[in-house]
């Protein structure tokens, strides 16, 4: 059982649970005491002490149910698998079973994994495939080219070779009985490949979602397929728990300076200036505040709706975001993006202001008229856009009177750095009031980008 | 063997919280039971009004147990939660001392002496007498055990958060001045947290995990049944069964379990017999917190009684 719930723990971090040694620990504690009879207590102990949100719990038992619907050999009662494979052996002409009663004899001189295909005991089967996987390591797959090698390699340590010459042998005497093995055979090869897949299902998903996540984080966000962005979704969601965890700690321990004597002496006045209680100086720290402004237009739109969910999920480290969101005109988004789920606010927004062709200038207007105000000098400003303002006035002055209100204004553009300047866009003569530019077409990009947005403030 | 004692401990678990009120599902049961063989923390999730508190009080209560309970704020630190030294007590003291200093080192000749003596003397100053237990403390000094109630966690600081580790994982708590001071009796030790932030990593490690969500509706029903006996059944059903269709509504703050219990009883308070519209409308107050959300319930009204009259023939 102890190995069995090894495999499991493997399981469990493939699909996303973070099972850390002691947690295991904590697992096998509680498994010890509840046992494994009884299917529903089981999943609750597990899902009790490995899964730590409801998120997790979902996705473990789900992984629960997937993992012991194997064939289990200590389970009386047949399951699924076991059960798909043993119809396959029933394939066999019943005939034969009847015959079974009187050639008894021939199979004595048989393997051991003949006697038992003959037999037709589901429960000795189904507890060698699953020794057998134990034996060929199936916990270690990894890729789904590998099932091949894999399942070959369980036949193998369950005695595959012997089985051949088995059959070979009985060819010559007794060809009704090795019509009947063959068959067997079969229906074991096709329980051994669906063992594989089963296993290939558990254990291969963490390292598939490494690779996906390192490929996802370096794809341009602005060209993403459609089936992919729930998956970003999920990873601009860990970004944004990796910044939190980064910056929002340290801010504290750092702000204590030197002892403040004036303040001090005039607490203790009371006790004759002996310095019963201390004050101390502040180091004064601002937490980032940010005004973010988001080109929806078309080629931009999926880039800025990363971005939007990215910022919006930094509570802890950012003090307040004001976002805007423009193409031909600007409006305030922040409301929308804190109400309501990511995807429906998305939508929301580029119902209102989405789709237009972009007109920086306009836009830039908009914003001076009657947003300024939300501008202090601990802001930084985020605007996001390629800068293409399809050659209407860019009206880069307003950006000026932005960027001396302001802390800092960073632009971030999905565009290359070649690109800018070229045809309509209007790069250079904003960049000139820009503290930072910066390109940003992937999430590795965007994190960075966050990240020293943030980390100005530390 | 050991596991038929499992399940059966479990139902027992189930049926002592029923007896005090409170109905348990199977994985509630399940972490209760789990939590003390294992020795370990429960950390309760979900909705406000699930019965995440109450749970902490029916587990003192089926136990015979004290319930010592810690509600958490932003700014709550370790002088409120864990221990104080009595500054006044110690200041008096070190008057008295001052009195008596003459005679205890009235023999000493020289300096060197009297510090010897007064090493003799021993430091009573930071002793157990001017400890001030606060929640924490009293609750490892209980001689037989109780229930501890960390209520809403997610409202205090990070901070506050590291100084639990200790007392979650070991049941003990490190006093510099006097050395670590451990349980008596592990207490049961419930946190309760309505998710306004995550937690860290460390202190979920150290406890069990348990999401109370909305409960089902049989589930619901015998809530009800237990907490307000008056209301007859037919009523009982409907009101359920609309508490369930409303939760599918769009709401800012969605009824809980609390809130049904409150339905339920101004329902019996006005003697109804069965849910109409007008009745529904007049009382839609108690279950839903926020005009908008009544405003979101009104037109719906109807169709939600007669969806639930509907799935009480069948149900």
């Amino acid at each position: 059982m102890r190995e069995n719930l090894h495999r499991f723990f493997r399981a469990a971090r493939g699909v996303g649970v973070h099972v850390s040694p002691a947690e295991s620990i904590d697992a096998m504690r509680a498994v010890t005491q509840v046992g494994v009879s009884d299917r529903t207590i089981l999943r609750d102990a597990l899902l009790l002490t490995l899964a730590k949100s409801q998120d997790e719990k979902l996705a473990l038992g789900d992984c629960f149910d997937l993992f012991f619907s194997q064939p289990e050999p200590r389970q009386n009662q047949p399951e699924a698998d076991s059960e798909d494979a043993s119809e396959d052996t029933d394939q066999s002409p019943s005939s034969s079973s009847a015959s079974e009663a009187g050639e008894g004899q021939p199979s004595e001189g048989l393997g051991p994994l003949a006697q038992m295909l003959l037999s037709q005991d589901r429960n000795a089967i189904a507890a060698a495939i699953a020794s057998a996987s134990g034996a060929a390591s199936l916990s270690e797959i990894r890729y789904s080219t590998q099932r091949g090698i894999f399942s070959s390699r369980i036949l193998d340590a369950m005695g595959l070779q012997r089985l051949r010459d088995d059959l070979d042998e009985l060819t010559a005497t007794n060809p009704a009985l090795a019509e009947r093995l063959r068959s067997a055979l079969d229906a074991l090869r096709e329980a051994v490949r669906d063992t594989v897949a089963q296993g290939l299902a558990l254990y291969a998903r963490e390292e598939a979602e490494n690779l996906r996540n390192e490929i996802l984080r370096n794809a341009p966000l602005a060209r993403i397929e459609r089936r992919h962005v729930a998956e970003m979704r999920a990873l601009i969601r860990q970004i944004a728990r990796r910044l939190r965890e980064r910056y929002s700690k340290p801010r504290k321990r750092q702000r204590r300076g030197h002892l403040d004597v004036r303040r001090t002496l005039r607490r203790n006045a009371a006790w004759g200036g002996i310095p019963f209680l201390t004050a101390w100086k502040r180091k004064h720290r601002d937490r980032p505040k940010i005004v973010a402004l988001c080109d929806v237009s078309g080629s931009v739109a999926q880039v800025s709706d990363f971005f939007l969910l990215l910022i919006h999920s930094l509570h802890e480290v950012v003090d307040d975001v004001h976002s805007f969101a423009f193409s031909s005109h600007l409006i305030e988004v922040s409301d929308i993006l804190e109400s309501k789920s990511p995807e429906k606010a998305m939508a929301e927004i580029m119902s209102k202001v989405g789709f237009g062709s972009s007109d920086y200038g306009s836009s830039l207007v908009d914003f001076e008229k009657e947003f300024m105000s939300t501008l202090t000098p601990q802001t930084t400003v985020i605007v996001l856009g390629d800068a293409r303002s399809n050659n209407l006035d860019p009206r880069a002055d307003i950006l000026r009177r932005i960027s001396e209100r302001s802390k800092r204004l960073v632009w971030l553009n999905p565009e290359g750095r070649l690109a800018w300047g070229f045809g309509d866009s209007e790069m250079p003569r904003y960049a000139t009031f820009c503290s930072v530019v910066r390109q940003c077409a992937t999430a590795q990009q965007l994190e960075r980008a966050v990240s020293d947005i943030v980390a100005t403030y530390q | 063997m050991a596991e038929q004692k499992a399940s059966t401990a479990i139902e027992a678990v189930e049926s002592g919280l029923a007896a005090q009120g409170y109905i348990a599902s199977r994985q509630i049961a399940t972490a209760v039971y789990l939590s003390q063989q294992i020795e370990k923390p429960i950390l309760v999730e979900g909705p406000a009004g699930v019965g995440k508190t109450e749970l902490a009080k029916a587990i003192a209560a089926w136990r015979g147990l004290k319930m010592i309970r810690l509600q958490c704020y932003e700014g709550l630190d370790e002088a409120k939660a864990l221990y104080e030294w009595k500054y006044a007590k110690q200041l008096l003291y070190t008057q008295i001392l001052k009195d008596k200093l003459g005679e205890v080192l009235g023999g000493a000749q020289t300096l060197h002496d009297a510090l010897a003596q007064l090493h003799d003397f021993g430091d009573v100053f930071f002793s157990k007498e001017f400890v001030e237990p606060r929640p924490l403390l009293q609750a490892l000094e209980q001689p037989g055990g109780c229930v501890l109630l960390i209520d809403e966690i997610d409202k205090s600081d990070a901070e506050f958060e590291s100084l639990l580790l200790e007392i979650l994982s070991d049941f003990q708590v490190t006093i510099p001045e006097l050395g670590t001071v451990s349980a008596i009796t592990p207490p049961t030790v419930i946190l309760t947290s309505n998710s306004e932030r995550d937690l860290g990593d460390a202190l979920k490690r150290r406890c069990l995990h348990l999401h109370i969500g909305f409960p089902e509706q049989r589930l619901e029903e015998r809530i009800v049944e237990s907490r307000v006996p008056g209301i007859s059944q037919t009523l009982r059903r409907q009101m359920v069964g609309f508490i369930h269709e409303i939760r599918s509504l769009d709401l800012k703050k969605l009824p809980s379990v609390s809130e049904t219990i409150d339905w339920a009883r101004v329902l019996v308070l006005l003697q109804a017999s069965e849910l109409d519209t007008d009745i529904v409308k007049d009382t839609l107050n108690v279950l839903l917190k926020y005009e908008a959300d009544i405003e979101a319930a009104q037109p719906q009204i109807t169709t939600f009684i007669a969806k639930a009259a509907r799935s009480n023939v069948f149900g």
